[in-house]
């Protein structure tokens, strides 16, 4: 246990930012914590290229006539956005940024188990992000992020090959995160550091860690045989020489329904920790929690076919994935009903961190009961394929996953950056996110069940008007993600000193000085108590 | 400004589908605000008062974790149980149905009716009468899906299937592609007209001006050449015709299928994947390539037409076929 | 650079700074391998899922290709592969027990194994090849009857997938078997620096566990492939 020392400005103390300085010591380092800030600088720029593509979207469908590019254009745009969003921003955001950064120190390790394959995982996410945007500028790819087939094999002109090839190259990324994760909890843990004692965060790390390794394989080799189909004209997905395009989607989706819970799990393992600190209470059901973790994994393989009812499968096929599809809702209800428990009882601040945690918890909440309505088949026949299934996943994704991401960011920058960004901006850049993202999906959800295809260049003039409230919505949103873009740079340079624990949190990372030395800690700690046990010491504030 | 915020109802499901939602929207709502109300009373009645309070841990509570397990469980599956019903009614059209034949092109619906009416992105049809709409594609994947009507089904190359409905309320609704299909995807629209019964046998009496669906393919059958081995009443070196829509065709495997529409249409485009027993294969040449799928559709009305007439030598195994309907006959060769 | 890295007495120099011991290294190397064979087993499986999916919708088609299929070079191949998992299991142990010479003459029989698999894997290829059952390149793709195979071109179409197929799983193998030479090699030169010892090998333990893996893949191509449908010829 560190006591409450007054730290010297943190560019005097040796960290791990000031240990060697040039670009060599950046683009070759093996410090976790380097190679983590490597993946926010990437992922903050795919963010910002698939927001671009977001913002010509909605730019679009303020009218209903495909009025601002030409059709072939907007189809490359929103495959593109989903390409870039999904691929090369969701699926590695927590992982590879805080996971990266945070898994090894909240177990009391000096890195992760691979030190070499992490930096690897960052060049190859590189590599297949150059892919992506050798797409984007030779002039894009236009069959959805599904790359559904014939459309991708036989009839898109466009760049499907280098697109599905920079998906194929990210997940190779992927894998080796989710690989390194699974060692390093295995093998890493201090002593003392039990299964039972590890931060809710290093548990929904772990599980994602298993889909990343289970799950992108698939979507690999499904990628790789549309590329060789395209290239050599062969059918495997061809119905004309007796392929069989639906197979496509079954294995297409074998991988990126499981993909969702990459996206997700890390996202609500960020929440645990952020309403454990600004309750400043353990956490109720922490058995629970963690089993729920590994429960939406395993679960999450099962049920793919809820992307496909009405494809023409069996409606016995229907039946099954519907039933599961109820059964995997299960565990991620317990996660909020355990966190809101959490609270009862606790002692609540409301620092931006915290206010992204509410936001999240209310979002989830939301884009999981609409989850249901496409899971069950009678409602998801007249919903799929429509708004309804967009507004659905922007809410999970976004009203999730990039919250969480937020929320995160901000709980742990001062650990990350050794500095303080201004808590006022942050609150007020968290509730813009909360209105700008409820503004512009929530009238989606209407406008799908009206009967609003998806990814229609131009629509019915009846779904304007809320058409045009989303767009409004997407306004605030993005200004809503710029604003902290500017005062975390800020804090860089100006902000002052954070102190080892700023929240007067619990767990190993708040132990250690901000920013953490090369090594994470000077002697490997030795693990007594569970974690957030707040109540068994009295944490001095710092900061 | 005055705009929609919900659909039309215009089919007989249309109405269940919309109960289901609305539970299922009141359920999301109630447990919703169920979660923000508890949240935000908590956070303000557990604000913090003072910078050292620690307050006590609470571990957990097994009830607690069960009974919010297994009660969101069983509403959920009474949500799932709701829509399998509708699901299963979705998929089994009323054995009367009338046959309307949709092709899906890019990027543009091309609509055949058995009497030879044909229409582009416009479907016509009677209130009252269950419709089935028989699907097929002639290059990638699209999406039939009147919102209307709440129902949808995608439309897969290589393969036919069906969805049903029967229109309740006359009027005009719209038709929309819902699978991404190329450049035009969102201009394969269109407009479903509802007509009372007696206004649409005007509409249909107007009549197609190439004869029904099954004369333009009996001219295909003759075109094509069909004819000079699929003698009509004759047994040839090709299996006999007359009568064979619906029944079970023994195959030179020894296995057994009945000849329904995806029979007939593989029968044409891939001959030697089914040869009949007692016949050769490689005899039969393919024609895909030379027939598009509407053309198949019409060839197939034109077998379908195809009943056995007492002056006509029964072929062994055929049997009489039913009127408008599939049922196989059990004949077996 | 402030190292706050403990000393130990015993630090040997294979030791990388984020592991306690060599225990906790070799632990983390095994497992680490174990879990990327995992990937393998799912990418493979992928493949070999929607290969059955396709055996399954064409079994005619399927019994008309298995009669291209020359078992005599599978057989040959499964041979091979089965004799280079023994050395490999050998060189592991060679190099468990310290044995310089044996591990380096174990690897290199290792390699000469798995680069004659890949040339009997060249003759095969090349045998479709000129019999013309490369799907790929339309100018090698020709399913027409002949005098030993008649009655077959009906089947052409679904032959193409099926042969697609033959070239992806067997195409991927190879792959995975030429990197496996790569990473003999490397594990050679690394022996003959005298990098190994009985207390360091890891290395050689989890190439062999690579090599072992990609044999087993090959266990299974190879019944798949040639033997099913193909028992009479064998015979």
């Amino acid at each position: 246990m560190s006591t409450a020392l007054e730290q010297p400005r943190a560019q005097e103390t040796p960290n791990y930012l000031n240990a060697e300085y040039g670009w060599k010591s950046w683009l070759f380092t093996t410090d976790h914590k380097r190679i983590a800030v490597l993946y926010l600088i990437s992922i903050s720029v795919m963010f910002m290229l698939g927001g671009i593509f977001a913002m010509l979207i909605r730019l679009e469908l303020l009218t209903p006539q495909g009025d601002l590019v030409n059709s072939d254009t907007y189809n490359k745009i929103f495959t593109m956005h989903g390409v870039v969003m999904i691929f090369f921003f969701l699926i590695p955001s927590i992982p590879a940024t805080l996971g990266n950064f945070l898994l090894p120190i909240m177990i009391g390790a000096k890195d992760l188990a691979f030190p070499r394959i992490n930096l690897l995982s960052w060049y190859i996410y590189i590599v297949g992000g150059l892919f992506a945007l050798g797409a984007v500028v030779m002039g894009g790819v236009d069959t959805g992020w599904t790359f559904y087939t014939p459309f991708s094999t036989t009839y898109s002109n466009t760049f499907v090959i280098t697109a599905a090839s920079g998906a194929f190259v990210a997940g190779f990324s992927s894998i080796l995160t989710g690989l390194n994760f699974i060692v390093t909890v295995h093998k890493m843990r201090a002593p003392g550091m039990t299964w039972g004692r590890l931060p809710l965060f290093v548990w929904a790390n772990y599980a994602t860690g298993l889909i990343q390794v289970l799950g992108t394989p698939v979507v690999a080799i499904t990628l790789a045989l549309v590329g060789l189909e395209r290239a050599f004209h062969i059918g495997i997905f061809d119905p004309a020489i007796g392929g069989d395009p639906i197979l496509f989607q079954h294995m297409f989706w074998f991988y990126s329904h499981p993909a969702v819970y990459i996206m997700i799990l890390p996202g609500m393992g960020v929440i645990s920790e952020l309403v454990t600190c600004f309750s400043r209470k353990g956490v109720f059901g922490y058995p629970f929690i963690a089993g729920s973790s590994l429960g939406i994994a395993i679960i999450g393989f099962l049920v793919w076919g809820h992307h496909m009812f009405v494809t023409g499968m069996s409606t016995y096929a229907g039946l099954y994935f519907s039933l599961l599809t109820m059964l995997v809702a299960v565990p991620s209800a317990i996660k909020v009903f355990n966190w809101t428990a959490t609270m009862f009882r606790g002692s609540i601040s409301y620092e931006t961190p915290m206010l992204y945690a509410f936001g999240f918890i209310g979002l989830f909440t939301i884009g999981g009961l609409t989850g249901l309505f496409l899971g069950t088949l009678g409602t998801d026949v007249h919903l799929t394929d429509t708004y309804f299934v967009v507004a659905h996943f922007h809410y999970v994704m976004v009203g999730g996953m990039v919250v969480a991401y937020m929320g995160g960011l901000h709980f742990w920058w001062p650990k990350i950056t050794g500095k303080m960004y201004p808590d006022g901006w942050g609150k007020f850049s968290a509730l813009l996110v909360f209105a700008g993202f409820n503004l512009t999906f929530f009238p989606q959800f209407i406008t799908g069940y009206l009967g609003q295809p998806r990814r229609y260049h131009a629509y019915a003039p009846e779904f304007q008007v809320l058409n045009v409230m989303s767009t409004a919505g997407a306004s605030v949103l993005a200004l809503g993600f710029a604003i902290p873009v500017i005062y975390l740079l800020w804090s860089l340079k100006s902000g002052p000193p954070a102190g080892n624990n700023p929240w007067g949190a619990k767990g190993l990372e708040w132990e250690i000085q901000s920013p953490p030395t090369t090594f994470n800690f000077d002697q490997t700690p030795i693990v007594t108590e569970e974690a957030y046990a707040y109540a068994k010491h009295q944490e001095e504030h710092v900061g | 400004m005055d705009f929609p915020l919900w659909p039309e109802a215009a089919s007989s499901v249309a109405a269940d589908v919309d109960h289901l939602y609305i539970y299922l929207t009141l359920v999301s709502a109630v447990m919703t605000l169920l979660i923000f109300a508890t949240i935000a009373v908590f956070a303000i009645k557990y604000r913090r008062r003072s910078p050292d309070e620690v307050p006590a841990p609470i571990h957990g509570s097994l009830k607690l974790e069960i009974t919010w397990s297994i009660i969101p469980f069983l509403v959920m599956l009474t949500f799932f149980w709701w829509g399998a019903k509708i699901f299963f009614l979705n998929a089994t059209p009323p054995p009367d149905s009338m046959d309307i034949y949709a092709v899906g092109k890019q990027w543009m619906w091309k609509i055949q009716y058995p009497g030879g009416q044909r229409e582009i992105n416009e479907l016509h049809v009677p209130v009252g009468r269950p419709v089935k709409v028989t699907v097929a594609s002639e290059d990638v994947i699209h999406s039939f899906f009147i919102p209307a009507f709440r129902v949808k089904h995608d439309v897969v190359p290589g393969r036919y299937d069906v969805l049903w409905f029967t229109a309740t309320k006359p009027g005009r609704y719209h038709l929309f592609c819902a699978e991404y299909c190329g450049t035009e995807h969102s201009g394969m629209v269109g407009w479903v007209t509802v007509m009372p019964p007696a206004d649409y046998e005007n509409w249909l009496a107007g009549g197609g001006t190439g004869g029904t669906m099954a004369q333009q393919g009996e001219r295909l059958f003759e075109q094509l050449g069909c004819s000079t081995c699929h003698q009509l009443d004759k047994q040839g070196r090709c299996p006999i015709l007359r009568g064979v829509y619906g029944s079970q065709v023994k195959l030179a495997d020894g296995k057994t299928v009945t000849a329904d529409d995806a029979y007939i249409r593989e029968s044409i485009l891939n001959p030697n994947a089914k040869v009949v027993a007692g016949y050769r294969s490689d005899v039969m040449p393919t024609f895909q390539g030379q027939v598009t799928e509407e053309q198949i559709l019409q060839l197939i009305a034109y077998v379908k037409s195809l009943a056995i007439t007492s002056t006509a030598e029964a072929p062994a195994g055929a049997q009489p076929a039913a009127a408008a309907s599939t049922q196989p006959n059990g004949g077996k060769q | 650079m402030a190292d706050t890295h403990v000393a130990t007495s015993e630090h040997p120099p294979e030791l990388r700074h984020h592991f306690d011991d060599m225990y906790q290294q070799f632990d983390s190397a095994t497992l680490g391998m174990w879990v990327f064979l995992l990937t393998e087993i799912m990418f493979f499986g992928g493949m070999f899922g929607a290969y059955t999916v396709y055996r399954s919708m064409y079994p005619d088609a399927f019994a008309s290709t298995s009669l291209h299929m020359n078992p005599a070079f599978g057989a040959a191949n499964t041979a091979v592969l089965i004799v280079s998992s023994l050395t490999m299991a050998l060189a592991v142990r060679s190099a468990r027990i310290g044995s310089q010479k044996a591990l380096q003459m174990f690897l290199v029989l290792t390699m000469i194994f798995g680069i004659a698999f890949l040339v009997i894997k060249g003759f095969e290829y090349h045998e479709h090849w000129v019999d013309n059952k490369v799907p790929l390149f339309s100018q090698h793709w020709d399913y027409s009857n002949d005098a030993e195979h008649p009655h077959q071109a009906q089947y052409a179409r679904q032959a193409q997938i099926l042969f697609c197929f033959y070239f992806f799983m067997t195409g991927f193998h190879a792959v995975h078997m030429l990197v496996g030479v790569g990473i003999m090699t490397t594990i050679l030169l690394m022996a003959r620096k005298g990098k190994f010892s009985a207390q360091y090998f890891t290395p050689v333990e989890i190439s062999g566990l690579y090599w072992h893996f990609v044999d087993i893949v090959w266990i299974f191509l190879f019944p798949l492939l040639y033997l099913i449908g193909n028992a009479r010829k064998l015979i």
